[in-house]
C-alpha cells in the first residue's frame, strides 16, 4: 500500500506537500499541568506528546537512591488511541521500555545530577497523537518539561527525524514516509554541536548516511531556537503576571 | 545480587592506561578479540566466543500456517535467555533489566527487521504452509560485549543451517529427509555484524572497540554499530552517554566498515572449513 504513495513528486514537494527539507509546523505549550513541577505539549505536526517532570523530589523507594546524584526516572505511556490502528500496548512492552531507556540515557549525562544527592527527578512521558517522528517528539518535550521545571541543565537536547528516499535526503518524516524510507533519528546540543543519541534501524549506505546525519545536526540548531523562544515567551509572560498583581506603592508602604 | 561496582583504584589504573592507549588485554583500542566459532553436529548450532564471552545460537524450523495478514511470508522469531548463569548482573524475576531490553531489542532490529531473511522464500503453500525459524540464543558468559557475541552467533547460525528439501503436488507436501535430498539453505540478503564502542568520560582517552566486562562497566556510553561487508549500515545506535562530536562518530563508522570485511572473511572461512568436514561425512553414510 505504502509504495502507492509518492513520497518525493518531480517538483519537489512531499506527500503533506512540504519541501525536502522542511520541518513540520512546531506548536510548544508550556502551560502549568496540574501539579507537576514542569510540563511541556510539543507538536510537531500530528505527532504530540504530553511530558510532565516532577522533582527533584525524595524517592519513593529508599533502594533507589543514590548518594551522589540524583536518580532519574522514566515512564512513557502511549495511548490506546494514538495510532490509526487502534492497540493497546502494555507497559511491559519491548518497544516501549526500549523509548523510557533511550530517554533516561540520553538526559543521564545533560541534567546536572550531581547537585541533587540523594534525590529522584521523575519525567512522565504521555503520548497523544503519533505521526512519525515519535523519539524525536518525545526528547524534545522532555528537554522543554526540564527546562519548565527549572532543573539545571548543560544544554538543551534538539532532536530530528531524518530520512532518505532514493538519494534524496528529507528532514521531519511523517508516518507514511517512516514506513517507507530508510530514517535516522539525531539529537545534538546546539551549544556543542555534539551528538548525544542516534538510531538508525534501516538499511541504508554509508555515505547516505553521512549526508542525512549532517543535515539533522543543522536542523537542531533550527529547532534550537524555537525552544528558546518558548520559553522565553513563556517566561515573559510569567513574569509579567507577577508584576501585574495588586501591589502597595511605594507611598502607601510609608504610611503603614 | 548485583556485584559491587568497580573499586577506585581498579578504576584509576584502567583510565589512566587506556589514556596512553593500553589495555588490560594487550589490544589496540580499535583492536576487536578474535571470534572463535565452534559448530555443533546439527546444522544451525553455533557457538561463538569474544574472549570469555560465550553465546550459543541454535536454529530449527518447523511448518506451520502462516498468520492471514501475510499468508505468503514464513516466520522468523528470536528467543534470547539471559539468565544470571552469564553474569550476576542479569536476574531472573521481574522486569528485565534495561541492559537486557537494550540486547533482545537490538538482536531483533539485526537479526530480523534489517531484511537479512528473505521471508518470502520460506513460504511453502500459500496461505496453507509456511517455515517457522526459531532462532534460539542463549548467552553463556558475559565477559563484556555480549551484544557483538550473541549478533554473530545468531547470524552465524542462519547462515549455517539448512532445511529440509520439500516437493508439493497440488495440496500434498513432502518432506525430504537429509538422507534423501541435501538441505536447502536459507535465502540470505545480507550478512549484518554488529560492533559496539566503549566511551569514557575523560575526552582525551580515546574510544575502543569489543569492550571487555570492566571497560564496559566503568564507559561512560556506548555505541553499537551493524553493518555488511557492502558498506550498508542496517542499524546505528548511540543512547545518550557522552557526546560525541559528528566527525568523531562517522570515524568510528569507517572503523566499522573495515572491521565488517575482515569478520566477513573469517566467517565465509569458518564455515567453509566446517562444511569440507561434512561432505566427508554425508559421502561414508
Amino acid at each position: 500500500m505504502a509504495s502507492r504513495i509518492e513520497i518525493l513528486n518531480d517538483g519537489g514537494f512531499r506527500s503533506d506537500g512540504r519541501r525536502q527539507y522542511e520541518l513540520r509546523d512546531l506548536a510548544i505549550d508550556l502551560s502549568q499541568q496540574a501539579s507537576a513541577d514542569g510540563a511541556a505539549t510539543i507538536t510537531h505536526g500530528l505527532t504530540q506528546v504530553m511530558v510532565s517532570v516532577f522533582g527533584p523530589r525524595e524517592a519513593k523507594m529508599r533502594s533507589q537512591t543514590m548518594h551522589d546524584r540524583a536518580n532519574i526516572n522514566v515512564e512513557v505511556s502511549v495511548a490506546a488511541f494514538s495510532t490509526g490502528e487502534r492497540r493497546k500496548r502494555n507497559r511491559g512492552d519491548k518497544r516501549i521500555l526500549e523509548l523510557a531507556a533511550t530517554i533516561k540515557s540520553t538526559f543521564e549525562p545533560v541534567i546536572q545530577t550531581s547537585l541533587y544527592p540523594r534525590s529522584q527527578i521523575d519525567i512522565f512521558v504521555q503520548v497523544l497523537e503519533q505521526d512519525g517522528g515519535l523519539l524525536q517528539a518525545c526528547i524534545n518535550g522532555t528537554t522543554l518539561a526540564l527546562a519548565n521545571a527549572g532543573i539545571p541543565l548543560i544544554d538543551f537536547v534538539c532532536a530530528v527525524t531524518g530520512g532518505v528516499h532514493l538519494t534524496a535526503p528529507m528532514l521531519d518524516l511523517t508516518l507514511i514516509e517512516e514506513n517507507d524510507v530508510p530514517h535516522v533519528s539525531v539529537a545534538v546540543l546546539p551549544k556543542t554541536g555534539k551528538v548525544t543519541l542516534v538510531t538508525m534501524e534501516t538499511r541504508l549506505h554509508v555515505e547516505r548516511f553521512e549526508e542525512i546525519f549532517r543535515l539533522a545536526g543543522q536542523a537542531g540548531k533550527v529547532i534550537h531556537a524555537e525552544f528558546k523562544r518558548a520559553l522565553r515567551d513563556r517566561t515573559t509572560t510569567l513574569v509579567g503576571a507577577m508584576g501585574a498583581g495588586p501591589r502597595i506603592s511605594a507611598e502607601e508602604e510609608m504610611e503603614y | 545480587m548485583r556485584p559491587p561496582s568497580p573499586s577506585i583504584p581498579e578504576k584509576e589504573f584502567l583510565f589512566s592506561s587506556l589514556k596512553q592507549s593500553l589495555r588490560l588485554d594487550g589490544r589496540l583500542p580499535l583492536e576487536q578479540r578474535t571470534p572463535q566459532l565452534t559448530f555443533g553436529s546439527d546444522l544451525g548450532y553455533v557457538e561463538c566466543g569474544l574472549g570469555k564471552t560465550r553465546v550459543l545460537a541454535q536454529v530449527e524450523a518447523r511448518m506451520v500456517k502462516p498468520t492471514p495478514e501475510r499468508p505468503f511470508e514464513g516466520i522468523v522469531t528470536i528467543h534470547s535467555e539471559i539468565s544470571p548463569m552469564a553474569s550476576p548482573e542479569y536476574e531472573t524475576l521481574g522486569r528485565a533489566s534495561e541492559e537486557e531490553v537494550i540486547i533482545t531489542r537490538m538482536l531483533d532490529k539485526v537479526l530480523r527487521r534489517s531484511d537479512v531473511l528473505d521471508k518470502e522464500s520460506l513460504c511453502i503453500i500459500a496461505g496453507q504452509r509456511v517455515w517457522h525459524l526459531r532462532l534460539t540464543i542463549h548467552c553463556l558468559a558475559d565477559a563484556g560485549n555480549m551484544l557483538d557475541c550473541a549478533c554473530l552467533a545468531g547470524i552465524v547460525a542462519l547462515k549455517h543451517f539448512r532445511r529440509p528439501d520439500v516437493e508439493v503436488t497440488g495440496e500434498e507436501v513432502t518432506v525430504h529427509p537429509a538422507s534423501e535430498r541435501a538441505p536447502i539453505p536459507l535465502a540470505m540478503n545480507h550478512t549484518p555484524f554488529c560492533f559496539t564502542f566503549a566511551f569514557f568520560p575523560d575526552l582525551e582517552t580515546a574510544p575502543v572497540l569489543d569492550p571487555n566486562q570492566l571497560e564496559q562497566r566503568l564507559s561512560a556510553g556506548l555505541m553499537s554499530v551493524a553493518l555488511n561487508a557492502q558498506k550498508e549500515l542496517c542499524v546505528v545506535q548511540k543512547f545518550g552517554g557522552v557526546p560525541l562530536a559528528m566527525d568523531e562518530i562517522l570515524r568510528l563508522i569507517d572503523v566499522a566498515v573495515e572491521r565488517a570485511k575482515e569478520l566477513n572473511k573469517l566467517v565465509e572461512g569458518r564455515l567453509q572449513e566446517d562444511w569440507k568436514t561434512r561432505g566427508r561425512n554425508v559421502e561414508l553414510i
